[in-house]
């Protein structure tokens, strides 16, 4: 989230898209309903009718996976009534840069397509830069090659007519929900968005949010209390685990995990530090090697040095161009790549994609380790349905671990909020906590490499593994606070950095002090300020008393306690906050002894407003979007791989043979496998039904922390599939019969639940259906409870992230 | 009075729709916050964070008078900014996952082409997990690519999770898994 939880009762209009709040977030409802109460508009957009429809001032329905169809006709209803921000826009957006005439769009495609490779050459998308190298504007909005009459161009196509045929939405919906929404466009002003996974699970998933990112752009709408672009995200700590980067592409902090033709430091190093001309742009990365030379600090302590390029060697290396995401993983393993496999904390057997690829994938393995707190239809894969255990060699370690209340640490909320918990009990009987696991195993494989060669025997590549700084215990025990001072950071020698002093082991006390010359560490840099001399900030529980509900006393939060991200754009060229009544930072000229400075919360970067009061440019100033070499919020995208505009394709599994708006069905760039179980069908008369997946309150994820609990197995017992009655009528299904569901992939048994929430739609003149079906289940425990909807699910996703495209696609429903 | 919770939830619901006296006939009130004040009378009280959602929201563990003791309940932390007391259905059923027959106490092995899990010891465990990886990690150790640049990376052993981990056990495992060359490190925030 750019904002956070309490934020959302700022808002004047809540979207919840690509969400459902109600059911899945529930206690984050509390705000919109404090939010609604002030007179805020709430807004549901939904496939089926949630309990977050059922408290919505407006519903519109619309066909899983046609969001972008359904966003770009808001974009041209925007444009075309002047519902923009003009001075936000204008000022803090990229809508004013000059693009390159070797950017254009045809038919679905953009320009640099190569159709052999399925990639596109993004250099063809740059924006044209004058003789300084600074991006070229035309304030004015009217130069026919500015990025925001290129967006209008390419909306265009968005009519209402045509995107009510693509997404099944009624016209007079879509107008409800453009024309309230639209209104957060004016000054003081604000729009927010809830979404989750609905919008994420799709083969145009990040372009999902991009059009909402361009729409709040449009309204001038991020940056403010009560707007923001907000990923409800699913698990306690996906946010902390996103942030340290238990994943194949990124780094802690989100650095780049190094290439293959990143040889050494300074080429890595030189590759991910952007460069700007513009005096005016932070450019924040260009402080890149000040956070890569800090975490390696903090990987080997004194062991990386200047002379060995700080251990950067020591770091495993991608090949470049290849992706290493879980749907290749679970390729990789299918295809018998790997030996051995840690599912820890995690029930891949029933949460990834096309499940039964996965369960396949398992038998595959020499060994396999799953540290869990229930059994699991991960550990126990080998007793489930269609294995004999008998023909399966994988041999399996479970390791019981302790529950979040009998242990100590902190975890990351949606809102970026890091909140310190503490132990109350102990586990029962041998579980241990993880950290305990984690630093016993490693030391126990530590202890083989120097017994190689203490016996003289050649080790392989052993510097790592006895190089990283692996201390953290107190007593022989896992000491969680030795490890959130390490992410925080030290300075490793006495220094006088911005004319302060430190003395060697002091904690940094924020990221603006790391330096790259080995002088800090920091396993974090986005945490650097969150473990400092002045304590653990995330343990703080001061509440706000009045104000815009920041509380910058309580717990911490990433980066340096900012609660708004992009705050910078919530005020005018003078400083002054655009919605006076909810004032996140505003410049005032007598702070600091009359040099002036910002109130409110923590700005992003202290530079002065962009004008002095006589009207004239403030040299000192900095751009809002400091994130970005240019300074600006990005209407056009450069950077991603399916275009630098979203463009609405179908999904890979869909009911339709045409995409109305080009004669490209599908994103052209989508990732595809091609092992003999992944299997993706389209328009195929045997599966003529689009089918969605979903959670319900009480039970959460897999279900593995819920499905064995007594209460919540009762009100939520076994998996249904949810239908019109419309279908229900058309195959013959009575409400609570049982039913086979199955895909191209799999089939599932389930209990029909017919209602009114799910209504069918008119599609091209066709009246096409949907279900949909919460994930939640897994053979292993309730007895016939059914299993998990992922066995439905393909293999496919989206272009960038590679997230599984578990939101869209096609099934059949039969009696039993 | 003994009530089952269904009948429990029965009554409850049918006084919420105004038809309390067709139920019990009597007020609940009184008797269950007497209840609950003798149950946690005594007991160290530990403030957490919920462990399902990532809305963050406070709870309230209380624990035997000494602290080690068992869990006896737990509920919203009045005082947390986010959820002002409230937690959901989840939240509110947090005890359950705690204190649950079905949990694994001890470490499990299943051999090859085995039927059956059988009880082992950490320590026996971890020591057989270790001589495990440092052989997929020796076997399948990659110095250099096909195209003959530095790679350094384990291909042989891939690792996923986890966002129910806490912060510091997150920095540590990936900080692990890197060190021992992984390259497939990958976690629900892919899904």
């Amino acid at each position: 989230m750019t904002n956070h939880w309490i934020d959302i009762r700022n808002s004047d209009c809540i979207l919840i898209m690509g969400s459902n709040a109600a059911e899945n977030h529930p206690i984050s409802f509390k705000w919109v309903t404090e939010a609604m109460k002030r007179g805020a508009k709430l807004i549901s957009v939904d496939p089926r009718f949630t309990r977050s429809s059922s408290k919505a001032d407006i519903y519109a329905s619309l066909r899983s996976g046609t969001d972008i169809a359904f966003l770009g006709g808001m974009i041209k209803y925007i444009l075309q009534n002047n519902k923009y921000f003009k001075e936000y826009v204008a000022n803090y957006t990229n809508a004013c840069f000059i693009v390159a005439d070797s950017y254009d769009f045809h038919d679905g495609l953009f320009s640099g397509y190569d159709p052999a490779t399925h990639k596109y050459d993004k250099s063809k998308w740059a924006f044209v830069k004058n003789e300084k190298g600074i991006p070229k504007k035309d304030p004015t909005l009217q130069h026919p090659r500015c990025v925001f009459q290129l967006l209008k161009k390419h909306y265009s196509r968005y009519d209402l007519e045509t995107v009510s045929s693509i997404t099944g939405t009624p016209k007079e919906d879509l107008l409800k929900v453009y024309e309230a929404y639209s209104a957060t466009g004016q000054k003081g002003k604000a729009g927010t968005i809830m979404y989750a996974m609905g919008w994420t699970q799709h083969t145009v998933g990040v372009q999902n949010i991009r059009t909402m990112a361009i729409i709040q752009l449009l309204l001038g709408n991020i940056g403010v209390a009560g707007g923001g672009v907000n990923a409800l995200r699913g698990e306690s700590n996906v946010q902390g685990s996103t942030d340290h980067c238990i994943l194949f592409h990124i780094l802690p902090g989100y650095l780049k995990t190094p290439k293959a033709s990143q040889s050494t430091l300074a080429p890595y190093n030189k590759k991910y530090t952007p460069k700007t001309n513009d005096p005016l742009s932070a450019n924040w990365w260009g402080n890149y090697p000040k956070y890569s030379v800090s975490l390696l600090k903090s990987f080997w302590g004194d062991r990386a040095t200047p002379a060995n390029d700080f251990g950067y060697s020591w770091l495993p290396k991608l090949d470049d161009g290849k992706t290493y995401t879980w749907l290749d993983l679970f390729d990789a393993m299918y295809r018998g790549e790997f030996t051995g496999f840690f599912a820890w904390g995690q029930n891949p057997a029933a949460s990834g994609a096309n499940s039964n690829k996965t369960r396949k994938a398992l038998t595959r393995l020499d060994w396999m380790v799953n540290v869990n707190i229930f059994p699991n239809e991960t550990g126990w894969f080998w007793k489930g349905p269609g294995m004999n255990p008998k023909e399966i060699k994988t041999e399996v370690f479970f390791l019981p671990c302790a529950v979040s209340v009998e242990k100590e640490g902190s975890i990351t909320n949606s809102g970026r909020w890091m909140q310190w918990r503490y132990k109350a009990a102990e586990p029962p009987g041998d579980a241990r906590a993880d950290g305990d696991i984690m630093i016993d195993l490693f030391k126990k494989i530590r202890w083989f490499y120097k017994k190689d060669i203490k016996q003289g025997k050649k080790a392989v590549f052993p510097e790592p593994i006895l190089n990283l700084k692996w201390g953290y215990t107190t007593r022989g025990r896992y000491d969680p606070h030795k490890v959130a001072k390490e992410i925080n950071g030290y300075f490793q020698k006495d220094v006088t950095v911005k004319g302060k002093h430190f003395k060697k082991g002091d904690l940094v006390p924020s990221f603006a002090y790391l330096q790259a010359d080995g002088s800090t560490s920091s396993g974090n840099w986005l945490y650097c300020n969150s473990y400092t001399n002045k304590g653990n900030m995330a343990a703080r529980r001061k509440r706000e008393k009045s104000g815009i509900g920041l509380n910058l006393e309580w717990a911490w939060c990433w980066p340096v306690n900012r609660r708004i991200l992009y705050n910078r754009a919530s005020v005018d060229m003078y400083g002054n906050p655009w919605d006076k009544e909810h004032p996140v930072i505003k410049w005032d000229p007598t702070a600091k002894g009359g040099k002036g400075g910002w109130v409110g919360d923590v700005p992003d970067g202290g530079w002065p407003p962009m004008l002095k009061p006589d009207g004239t440019l403030n040299p000192k100033t900095k751009y809002p979007f400091i994130m970005k070499p240019e300074g600006h919020g990005r209407i056009f995208g450069p950077g991603r791989a399916d275009g630098p505009f979203p463009e609405h394709y179908e999904p890979l599994e869909c009911p339709v043979e045409k995409n109305l708006l080009s004669s490209q069905l599908v994103n052209p760039v989508i990732p595809k496998y091609s092992t003999d179980m992944d299997i993706y069908r389209t328009c195929d008369p045997r599966y003529p039904i689009v089918a969605t997946t979903y959670r319900v309150s009480e039970h959460w994820q897999t279900g593995v922390m819920t499905r064995w609990q007594p209460w919540l197995l009762e009100a939520q017992p076994q998996l249904f599939v949810e239908m019109s009655q419309e279908l229900a009528q058309m195959k013959g299904i009575k409400n609570g019969e049982k039913v086979i569901v199955e895909s191209a992939r799999g089939q599932l048994k389930a209990v029909a639940l017919v209602t009114r929430r799910f209504r069918p739609f008119k599609v091209q003149g066709n009246v096409i259906h949907q279900v949909g079906l919460p994930w939640h289940y897994g053979w292993v425990y309730p007895k016939d409870g059914g299993d998990s909807a992922n066995l439905l699910t393909p293999s496919t996703g989206d272009p960038n992230t590679r997230i599984p495209e578990t939101k869209a696609f096609m099934v059949n429903i039969r009696k039993i | 009075m003994k009530l089952t919770r269904r009948q429990f939830i029965k009554i409850t619901g049918a006084s919420a729709a105004g038809v309390m006296a067709l139920g019990l006939g009597i007020d609940l009130k009184p008797i269950r916050s007497h209840a609950q004040t003798l149950k946690i009378r005594y007991a160290k009280e530990t403030t957490s964070i919920c462990c399902y959602c990532a809305v963050g929201c406070g709870v309230i563990v209380h624990t035997g008078k000494a602290g080690a003791g068992k869990v006896i309940n737990i509920e919203g932390d009045p005082d947390h900014p986010i959820n002002e007391g409230a937690l959901c259905a989840k939240g509110a059923a947090l005890s359950q996952l705690v204190n649950n027959e079905n949990r694994v106490t001890t470490p499990l092995y299943r051999a090859p082409y085995s039927t059956r899990w059988q009880k082992v010891s950490w320590d026996w465990a971890l020591w057989q997990i270790a001589l495990r990886v440092k052989k997929s990690r020796d076997a399948s150790f990659t110095a250099r690519n096909a195209k003959g640049q530095v790679v350094n990376r384990t291909n042989g052993i891939a690792h996923v999770g986890s966002a129910a981990l806490d912060n510091e056990e997150c920095w540590l495992i990936q900080a692990m898994m890197r060190a021992l060359g992984l390259v497939y490190i990958e976690h629900q925030a892919r899904i």
